[in-house]
């Protein structure tokens, strides 16, 4: 069975005529003003500029050019990549008023693929969250359910995706940041291989872990914006500088001969509810003709740990830029080093004075050893131990997330529990691997669960392929409460 | 490797003037707390043997990545100025630095 293409078959409609593309924005438009009040998906609805870029897909089709793989298609942007004259905060005061003077790469990609950017989303403050909780305007809330958080950092995009806001969005993931939401939200969501997607012009958080990634209803959408976000850019030093995989073509191939592996460290401390969905996805695997068996890589349980060293590590030398000099908010002092601290204290919130006081203190002399340093080394064991794995799996498969979407405020006080969050996503990155999270049924509470499929570098075909069978075979899925049209 | 010694709150007073942050005392109290436990959970990994292990601080590092030494257009000077707070003559305006009076 193929994955839905709903992305695509707009695209294809739009570029031969069948539809316009301002009508197709409206239509996205009237849904926005409907219920955005009720979600809060976005910082910025960017309705005026999206009529114009419609207008102008529409021209080119009625000249008979062709617009691209996107033509028309309404887009979410997570508000940490930078848009050209169009506010960009990271849901951060200290960034208020900024306007960027150019775009991200993958803005540009999307332009010249004839996509609509409808609006910049709403995130935890510098991507510093795993609820959408610590924006400094207000929390985004789930579509399933209003009381229950999205997950986040990116949980704008995908709240934006599940409420039928935009088709498609695009969200960094740092430590899980597109694949834990994803999962909250039941939407599609990939991190894909370190250096595969241009980070140029995303506002940097931990920058040996930051990558760009889609988020789409349907895992062949994701494929598609993959491949129109993905490849080399020379405007990033870490780009990588090889082919990047082409993924829709392989879509449909199967997962006859395959070797997938259950990681029992991602079972450990997931809800049982979560635990039976995803031995449900591995059986679904087996009956598709994939060796299923059980793997064990007892490094990814230190990631945690080393995660929250490594990244708030980064971090603090990353936001030392914001200084009140150059951009954003200043608030003004007799003297310079005053006025740093008096910016910095007014325009960041709790979460990120916490990383960078934390990244602080691991880099500083007489703990950097002890801390970030067996960090490092203990990423190069994580590493390893992937490694083993994959000599005998093509794939891992776990959870994305120990539970579902809980509810609003439940962690806010307790910024380690808020990170447990992230216990199974947040070993990728540190890999620096591919992993994506679709929908796959729901939990006791009946809020969406995210099953993960895990590969080695650039294996986004391989995974998505087994993503594919994984969604082809997934349960009902929960409904957010606007396709239903009563509220829980 | 030994354990570091527990985070205090003169610890956490020093990172914030170190990262130019100006904490409340309850602010100081509160992070101290928090902090400790991030750091405490953190032990875990502190206190491996990992001795002869190499550290890895990219997961996929490229080297050496330049571009060819050619002029180019690059961001306009007038649209980054007008970003700034403070702006005189095509220079970003800050107040005094030094610490003598003006």
């Amino acid at each position: 069975m193929s994955s839905p293409r709903p992305s695509m078959a707009l695209a294809n409609t739009i570029r031969s005529g069948g539809r316009s593309a301002l009508d197709v924005l409206e239509e996205h438009l009237a849904v926005i003003e409907a219920n955005e009040g009720e979600i809060h998906a976005f910082n910025l609805v960017t309705a005026d500029m999206a009529r114009d870029q419609a207008i102008a897909v529409d021209r080119q089709v009625a000249a008979g050019e062709d617009p691209g793989l996107l033509a028309g298609v309404p887009v979410a942007l997570k508000d940490n990549l930078c848009t050209r004259g169009v506010p960009t905060t990271c849901s951060s005061r200290i960034l208020d008023g900024w306007e960027p003077p150019y775009d991200a790469t993958v803005v540009t990609r999307l332009r010249n693929a004839g996509a609509v950017i409808v609006g910049k989303t709403n995130m935890d403050e510098f991507a510093m969250g795993s609820s959408t909780e610590t924006s400094a305007f207000g929390p985004t809330r789930n579509p399933h359910d209003t009381t229950r958080v999205p997950g986040g950092s990116s949980g704008g995009s995908a709240a934006a995706v599940a409420a039928g806001f935009a088709p498609l969005a695009l969200g960094s993931d740092t430590g899980g940041s597109i694949r834990q939401p994803a999962a909250l939200c039941g939407v599609v969501g990939m991190k894909p291989t370190y250096g595969t997607v241009s980070r140029y012009g995303l506002i940097a958080f931990a920058s040996s872990l930051d990558q760009i990634g889609p988020f789409a209803t349907t895992v062949a959408d994701a494929a598609l914006l993959f491949d129109v976000i993905g490849g080399h850019d020379p405007l990033d030093s870490t780009s990588l500088n090889r082919p990047t995989p082409r993924v829709l073509s392989v879509l449909d191939d199967g997962v006859n001969g395959l070797t997938v592996g259950v990681l029992t460290e991602f079972l450990d401390g997931a809800d049982p509810d979560v635990v039976a969905r995803t031995h449900q996805a591995a059986e679904a695997l087996a009956a598709a003709g994939a060796r299923v068996e059980e793997v064990s890589v007892p490094e990814v349980a230190l990631g945690l740990s080393a995660y929250y060293l490594i990244a708030p590590g980064e971090a603090s030398s990353n936001l030392a830029r914001y200084d009140g000099v150059r951009y954003g908010l200043r608030v003004e002092a007799p003297d310079t080093a005053t006025m740093n601290t008096a910016t910095r204290s007014a325009g960041f919130g709790a979460e990120v004075k916490r990383r960078i006081m934390l990244g602080t203190y691991v880099l500083s002399a007489g703990y950097m050893d002890a801390y970030y340093n067996q960090a490092l080394r203990v990423r190069t064991k994580i590493i390893e131990g992937f490694t083993t794995a994959y000599e005998r799996c093509d794939v891992l498969l776990g959870p994305t997330a120990p539970t579902t979407a809980f509810p609003l405020g439940a962690k806010t006080g307790d910024p380690l529990t808020m990170y447990l969050s992230d216990v199974c996503t947040i070993p990728t990155n540190l890999a620096g691997h591919p992993a994506v999270s679709v929908p796959f049924g729901t939990g006791d509470d009946g809020l969406p669960i995210g099953i993960q499929l895990l590969g080695p570098n650039l294996s986004e075909g391989t995974i998505l392929k087994v993503a594919a069978v994984v969604e082809a075979a997934a349960p009902a899925p929960s409904l957010p409460y606007l396709v239903k049209g009563a509220r829980p | 490797m030994s354990e570091p010694k527990r985070l205090t709150r003169e610890d956490v007073a020093h990172v914030a003037d170190l990262a130019r942050l100006a904490l409340s005392e309850e602010e100081l109290d509160l992070f101290t707390g928090q902090l400790a436990q991030v750091l405490d959970h953190a032990a875990d990994v502190a206190s491996l043997d990992l001795a002869g292990v190499k550290p890895t601080a990219h997961a996929m590092a490229v080297t050496n990545v330049v571009r060819a030494d050619e002029p180019r257009p690059c961001v306009d000077r007038d649209e980054v100025l007008a970003q700034a707070p403070s702006v005189e003559g095509h220079r970003f305006r800050v107040p005094r630095i030094l610490g003598e009076a003006p």
